[in-house]
């Protein structure tokens, strides 16, 4: 599903040029769970960001389902982030005017979807994060652990293939957090692909493999 | 997505509402001053049009500053109507005279003049009858009245057959004339007004001859521009081609230059109220733009789970059109009130301009998207990674 070919990213500090990726090389098959590990500055977000079309790679290629994704349009690459991906973020990124059901169904509207569709397709993420009842409240309204799981729901309304998730556990206390944990395992048995960035060594060990990042190399390790 | 754009436009509108009524604020502004203003010198101009119309749009006044020692005869005048452009013709020889009835003294003037003038200048008789032939023929001392100076000199209008003394000399009231449309405000013409044979006017005031001076004379058609040609030729042979010996003055183009006078007056006033619009589209994008920035984040969220460059740019262009209608809206509604209050006030009749409320309406949506448009760029070519990041 996703391969980095010899990736590099550098950004420039004033005259030295900083490596955030440096020649890293991954693969990921369709339907694995992958958590990716790290210190932070380590590449992690930038690897991310790169997976989920947000960014561009300096030097290297980027197959998405076996395609290059510099080959695409930003209409195109707009197109694949609206489909084919879900982000996750570590401070849940709601939209704060919005109500959770509006921000769960503003993807659907960025995919055109008739207004009966993104209805049904709502109601059924939130019940499936259990917060169909609170569908009308603001995020502000909200604790920490169901702001994820809306967005965990929002990210589920597009029915994506790839969950792309950036330290969701980050901002939470633990027992929030394996709540959300198991969310990503009912995600992962029904059949998606799961990246998931983090620096907990006891997150990441309930992927199916970690990925251990460390000065912008990729380096497979059992945790 | 375009009714979901309005959706999403109206909800950060509200969400900030102190705000988004300041911005509105100046377009509101705006399109008030731009209606109001319009709106009233529309109503001005059409009161003033009627009263000049109401002078009689087919006379043509001329008055005669040198006769080249070949003074105008009075018996001259009525070879002017064998032209078939003219109907008819009446001298008008001014004077003032005290005017001393049963009931107070008030100066009034007077104008000497022939049977002609009553259909000439369009004047109307309440009662008795205009001067006839026999008048001038005889000298005879009668005149007839307007009702002011029925009401201000004799106290009624019921009066023909009673006297009034000019400068002392007793006339006989043979007639009194209609009192003019009062219901206009503006009171045209409230001068205390006398109309006695040209002959007794002679008499009476040493400044009036048999030469006569000044008279007026109505065309028979509608083309007023022949008629004060032909006027102008038949004048200048008269008075040996010198331009300068005599002036004609057109009641309708008297109306042309007031049209053009009011209209050059609308454009300026609309000309300003148009800056001041302006100034509210500047304040429009102003806010706009701190909007995209306070939105940054917002914009980056929405960049990832998958809205275009498109979609993000419609979003914004939309709010600031929302703004700029909604504050024009809010304008013509106070614009309405304000002309409404002054109606009630002045008893006046204003109404609101169609012409301007459509052209503010369109004016503010060319405003919107023209203020909008850049800041809405910025929203759309936000990159999405440094938009996430923002805090």
């Amino acid at each position: 599903m996703i391969t980095f070919q010899d990736i590099s990213k550098t950004y420039r500090i004033g005259d030295e040029k900083v490596y955030a990726l440096n020649h890293a090389n991954l693969h990921i098959r369709p339907g694995e769970f992958v958590s990716i590990i790290g210190p932070s500055g380590s590449g992690k977000s930038t690897m991310m960001n790169i997976m989920g079309c947000l960014d561009t790679a300096d030097e290297g290629q980027y197959l998405l389902d076996g395609l290059p994704v510099k080959d695409y349009t930003e209409r195109e690459l707009t197109r694949i982030r609206s489909r084919k991906i879900g982000f996750i973020f570590q401070n849940f990124n709601l939209i704060g005017n919005m109500s959770a059901e509006e921000n769960v169904e503003l993807p659907l509207i960025y995919q055109k979807l008739p207004a009966k569709d993104r209805k049904s397709r709502v109601q059924d993420a939130l019940e499936k994060v259990g917060l169909y009842d609170r569908q009308k409240h603001k995020p502000s309204q909200l604790s920490g652990g169901q702001q994820q799981r809306i967005a965990i729901a929002r990210a589920m309304a597009s029915e994506p293939s790839l969950y792309l998730a950036d330290e969701p556990t980050g901002n939470l206390d633990s027992a929030t957090g394996y709540q959300i944990m198991q969310l990503f395992h009912e995600l992962h048995d029904r059949g998606n692909t799961i990246v998931l960035i983090t620096h907990d060594e006891s997150v990441a060990a309930q992927a199916d493999r970690s990925i251990r990042m460390k000065d912008g190399h990729a380096k497979e390790v059992t945790v | 997505m375009i009714t979901q754009s309005v959706k999403m436009a109206v909800t950060s509108i509200l969400s900030n509402k102190l705000r988004s009524l300041l911005t509105m604020l100046g377009i509101i502004i705006g399109v008030m001053s731009l209606v109001v203003l319009v709106s009233l010198v529309n109503g001005a101009t059409g009161s003033i049009t009627d009263s000049i119309n109401a002078l009689g749009n087919n006379l043509l006044n001329v008055s005669i500053s040198d006769d080249h020692d070949r003074p105008l005869k009075l018996s001259e005048l009525s070879s002017f109507t064998e032209d078939d452009l003219f109907e008819s013709i009446a001298p008008a020889a001014a004077s003032t005279a005290t005017a001393t009835g049963a009931y107070a003294e008030e100066s009034a003037h007077l104008t000497g003049t022939t049977a002609a003038y009553l259909d000439i200048q369009g004047l109307e008789l309440e009662s008795g009858r205009f001067l006839m032939k026999p008048d001038l023929d005889n000298h005879s001392n009668v005149a007839v009245i307007n009702a002011d100076l029925a009401t201000e000199v004799l106290g009624r209008t019921d009066v023909v057959g009673e006297n009034v003394r000019f400068n002392g000399k007793r006339f006989l009231i043979i007639g009194v004339l209609k009192e003019k449309n009062t219901s206009s405000n503006n009171a045209s013409d409230s001068t205390l007004r006398a109309y006695i044979p040209y002959t007794s006017l002679i008499r009476l005031s040493e400044d009036v001859s048999l030469n006569v001076t000044s008279f007026c004379i109505s065309a028979a058609g509608d083309d007023m521009d022949a008629a004060e040609r032909q006027l102008e030729n038949i004048l200048l042979e008269r008075f040996g081609q010198d331009e300068d010996a005599f002036s004609i003055f057109n009641q309708s183009s008297v109306a042309e230059a007031m049209d053009s006078v009011t209209g050059t007056l609308s454009l300026l006033l609309g000309g300003i109220a148009g800056i001041s619009l302006l100034v509210g589209g500047i304040g429009i994008m102003n806010i706009m733009l701190v909007s995209v920035t306070e939105r940054t984040r917002e914009i980056g969220i929405r960049k990832a789970i998958g809205a275009g460059r498109g979609t993000i740019m419609l979003q914004f262009l939309i709010e600031a059109l929302i703004i700029s209608l909604f504050g024009c809206f809010l304008g013509i509604a106070f614009s309405w009130i304000v002309i409404e209050t002054v109606n009630i006030i002045g008893s006046t009749d204003y109404s609101l301009s169609s012409g301007i409320v459509l052209l503010s309406i369109a004016f503010s949506v060319g405003i919107g998207v023209l203020f909008g448009l850049y800041p809405a760029n910025r929203a759309a070519k936000k990159n999405p990674i440094e938009a996430l990041r923002y805090n």
